[in-house]
C-alpha cells in the first residue's frame, strides 16, 4: 500500500485549506458574536460577513447585494428554483379547493442535472408546474439549439448546470445566456419573464464565474467544491429578480434566507474563493495537464475500457472512464485498499439501485455502465501519485476480468 | 486499511481472497452442470460450473464467476466454500441453502446490499438443473424444464411467485420482501403486480 493516501475524489468534496481554516478559526473562538447583536462582538460578525460578501461579489463581478449566503450548493438550488417559480403568478401552488391551476408555468432543466436540481424540480412538477428535461448528446453535452427548441411562450425559468459533477463536461452557458437575453430583449413586455439560473457548483473555484459574462440571473456555488468547509453556500440573485424565500424567520440576509449566520463557514467561502481565484488559471493548466496525461495513458495501457463525457469540453480535474464486464464498487473498494479514494455510478457503490443517471443518459451499453469509476484531480495531486494509482487499476481490473463471466 | 469498511471482516476477505473460481479455461474444468443467472442490465451475472458425481448424488467440485459488487462476489465465493467443505455437499442439502444461510455465513450484508447476494442460490440451483437434464434425471428437475423467470435481475421464477402466494403473500410489497423480485432494474415490477391480482383473484 502507498505510504501516503491518494485523495481522487475531488469533485465529491476539498480538504479545507489551511489559509481559509486560518481565517475562519477567529469567529469559532473570540469572535463567536450573533452578526445581528448591537454591540461590538455582534458587529465585528456582521462587519466579518459583509466583507466577504463584498470579496464574493468581486469574482462574481455582481453587487454585494446579489449575494445569499446559504447552507450549501443544494440549498441554492433549491432556493433559486422554488424562490423563483413561487413568486410568478399565478402561483404555482394547489388552490383552496385543492385542485390544481392549469399548467401554466414551464421549467427546463437538463436530465444530467444534480440530484439538488432534478429532485427539486420533479417536487415542482407534482405541484403543477410544467418540466421539460433536455437531453443531453452521448458526450453529455447540452446545445443551445435544444435549450431555444423547448422554450414555449410560458416559459419563466431555465436552469442548466455550468459543470457536470459526473462526468465534468462544461455547457454553452454563456451562448445560452445570450439566447435567453435576446428573446427577453425581444419580448413586450416591461418586465422580464424567461429567468436563468446555472448551478456552478463544481465550477466554483475553477472556470470564470463572471456573472455578466455568463449572462445569467441566478447562480449556485458550494464552498466544500474549493476548499472551503462543508455546509456554506452562495446563491447569485441578479437585482431585480424576484426570489420568494423559502426559510423563514429573522430576516437575515436582505430576507431571503433567514437564520442566525453561519459567520466561520461564510468567511472561509470567501476566502477560499478568492484564493482559488487567484491561481485559477494557473491551476486550470496543472490540472488540464495531468488529466491528460491520466487519461492518454490509462486509454493505452488497459485494454477495453473508455472515457466517459466530452475529451476536451470538461473540467480540468475530471476523468470518467467505463471498465468492460467489471462493478464499479468492486473497483473502488479494491482502490481503497491501495489507499486510493475514487467514486463511481455504478447502482451498487451508489448504494441506489439504479446505476447513474448521468451515465445512462449517455446511452453506454450495460457491460460497460456499471464498470464506472470516476478519478477528480485536485490542488494536491502529483504525477507520481496517478502513476501509483495508473499500476494498481492495471492490476485490480485484470483480476476483477478474470473474476467476471462477461465476455 | 483502515477501520471504514461497510463490510464485514469475512465478507472482505472472500472478496480480497475469493474462493474457488474458474481460472482455467470452461473446457478443461469438464463441468457436468453449468448455469447462468442475472444481466448485465442489472448489475450481476454468475455463472457457476459442477461436477457432480453420479453414483454418490454429491457435489464433488465447482467453480463459479460473477460480475458484480463486493457483496455479490463474496457471497458466491462463500457459497462455493459452503459446498464444498467437508468433502462436498449431496445435492439433496444444496438444493436447500437459501440466501438466509449465504448471508449468515457472510456475518450479514449492509441492508442496502442484500440483494446483490440473493442470486448464489439460483445459480446453484440452475447447475444442478442443466445436471439433471444432461443425465436424463428430468424428473428431477427443479425449476421445471425451463423455469419461467418473472423478474430477470435477481432470476425469480414465476414457481416462486405460486409458492410464494401458497405461502400467504397478499401484495407485491410481501413478495419483494420474501425474493427481492423488482429490486434491480424495476422493468417487471407492474407486470408481477398484475400476475398477482390476476393470481389471487
Ligand atoms: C453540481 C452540484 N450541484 C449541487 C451540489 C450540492 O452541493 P452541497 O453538497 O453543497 O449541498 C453538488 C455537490 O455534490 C454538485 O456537484
Amino acid at each position: 500500500m502507498n505510504p501516503e493516501p491518494i485523495y481522487l475524489d475531488h469533485a465529491a468534496t476539498t480538504p479545507l485549506a489551511p489559509e481559509v481554516l486560518k481565517a475562519m478559526l477567529p469567529f469559532l473562538q473570540e469572535e463567536f458574536g450573533n452578526a445581528g447583536s448591537i454591540h461590538s462582538k455582534g458587529q465585528s460578525a456582521k462587519n466579518a460577513i459583509e466583507k466577504a460578501r463584498r470579496d464574493v461579489a468581486e469574482i462574481l463581478w455582481c453587487e454585494p447585494e446579489e449575494i445569499i449566503f446559504t447552507s450549501g450548493g443544494t440549498e441554492s438550488n433549491n432556493l433559486a428554483l422554488h424562490g423563483v417559480l413561487e413568486t410568478l403568478s399565478p402561483r404555482p401552488v394547489l388552490r383552496n379547493n385543492g385542485k390544481r391551476r392549469s399548467k401554466n408555468t414551464h421549467l427546463i432543466i437538463s436530465e444530467i442535472e444534480h440530484p439538488a436540481i432534478l429532485h427539486a424540480a420533479e417536487n415542482l412538477k407534482r405541484n403543477g408546474i410544467e418540466l421539460t428535461k433536455i437531453s443531453a448528446n452521448k458526450n453529455g453535452i447540452i446545445s443551445v439549439e435544444d435549450v431555444g427548441k423547448a422554450i414555449q411562450p410560458n416559459t419563466k425559468l431555465i436552469s442548466l448546470m455550468l459543470a457536470n459533477n459526473e462526468i465534468g463536461t462544461i455547457q454553452p452557458i454563456r451562448e445560452i445566456g445570450k439566447m435567453i437575453q435576446k428573446i427577453n430583449q425581444e419580448s413586450k413586455t416591461k418586465n422580464q419573464e424567461l429567468f436563468f439560473h446555472t448551478d456552478a457548483v463544481q465550477a466554483g473555484g475553477i472556470l470564470n464565474l463572471d456573472t455578466r459574462h455568463l449572462k445569467v440571473d441566478l447562480l449556485s456555488l458550494s464552498a466544500h467544491k474549493f476548499y472551503g468547509s462543508k455546509g456554506t453556500g452562495i446563491l447569485f440573485v441578479k437585482k431585480g429578480v424576484r426570489l420568494s424565500p423559502q426559510i423563514l424567520g429573522g430576516g437575515q440576509e436582505h430576507g431571503l434566507r433567514a437564520g442566525t449566520e453561519n459567520v466561520a463557514g461564510i468567511v472561509g467561502c470567501a476566502k477560499a474563493l478568492k484564493l482559488a481565484e487567484n491561481s485559477r488559471k494557473k491551476e486550470f493548466t496543472k490540472l488540464e495537464k495531468l488529466r491528460d496525461y491520466f487519461v492518454e495513458k490509462i486509454l493505452a495501457e488497459i485494454p477495453r475500457v473508455r472515457l466517459n463525457g466530452d475529451s476536451k469540453n470538461r473540467l480540468p480535474g475530471n476523468t470518467n472512464f467505463s471498465f468492460f464486464g467489471i462493478e464499479g464498487e468492486s473497483i473502488l473498494l479494491r482502490l481503497d485498499f491501495e489507499g486510493i479514494a475514487a467514486s463511481s455510478g455504478s447502482a451498487c457503490a451508489s448504494g441506489s439501485l439504479e446505476p447513474s443517471h448521468v451515465l445512462a443518459a449517455l446511452k453506454i451499453p450495460h457491460k460497460w455502465l456499471h464498470g464506472s469509476v470516476r478519478f477528480t484531480l485536485g490542488k494536491s495531486t502529483t504525477r507520481e501519485n496517478l502513476d501509483f494509482t495508473i499500476r494498481k487499476l492495471k492490476k485490480i481490473v485484470s483480476d476483477l476480468r478474470t473474476l467476471s463471466p462477461l465476455e | 486499511m483502515n477501520q471504514n469498511w461497510i463490510y464485514s471482516e469475512t465478507v472482505k476477505d472472500h472478496f480480497f481472497n475469493p474462493r474457488n473460481f474458474l481460472k482455467e479455461d470452461e473446457v478443461s474444468f469438464r463441468a457436468n452442470g453449468i448455469g447462468e443467472v442475472g444481466s448485465p442490465a442489472c448489475g450481476d451475472v454468475m455463472k457457476m460450473w459442477i461436477k457432480i458425481d453420479r453414483k454418490k448424488d454429491q457435489i464433488v467440485d465447482l467453480k463459479w464467476k460473477t460480475f458484480g459488487c463486493a457483496s455479490a462476489i463474496g457471497s458466491t465465493s462463500m457459497l462455493s466454500e459452503m459446498i464444498l467443505e467437508n468433502g462436498g455437499m449431496k445435492i439433496e442439502d444444496a438444493l436447500k441453502i437459501t440466501p438466509a444461510d449465504i448471508l449468515k455465513r457472510l456475518g450479514g450484508l449492509p441492508k442496502n446490499k442484500i440483494h446483490c447476494s440473493v442470486l448464489g442460490d439460483k445459480v446453484l440451483q440452475a447447475a444442478i438443473d442443466d445436471y439433471f437434464r444432461k443425465s436424463k434425471q428430468v424428473g428431477r428437475i427443479v425449476g421445471g424444464i425451463k423455469p419461467k423467470i418473472i423478474c430477470e435481475c435477481l432470476g425469480v421464477s414465476e414457481r416462486e411467485l405460486d409458492l410464494a402466494l401458497a405461502a400467504g403473500d397478499q401484495t407485491f410489497e410481501d413478495f419483494q420482501r420474501r425474493t427481492k423480485a423488482g429490486s434491480g432494474c424495476g422493468k417487471c415490477v407492474e407486470k408481477i403486480q398484475k400476475m398477482i391480482a390476476k393470481k389471487l383473484k
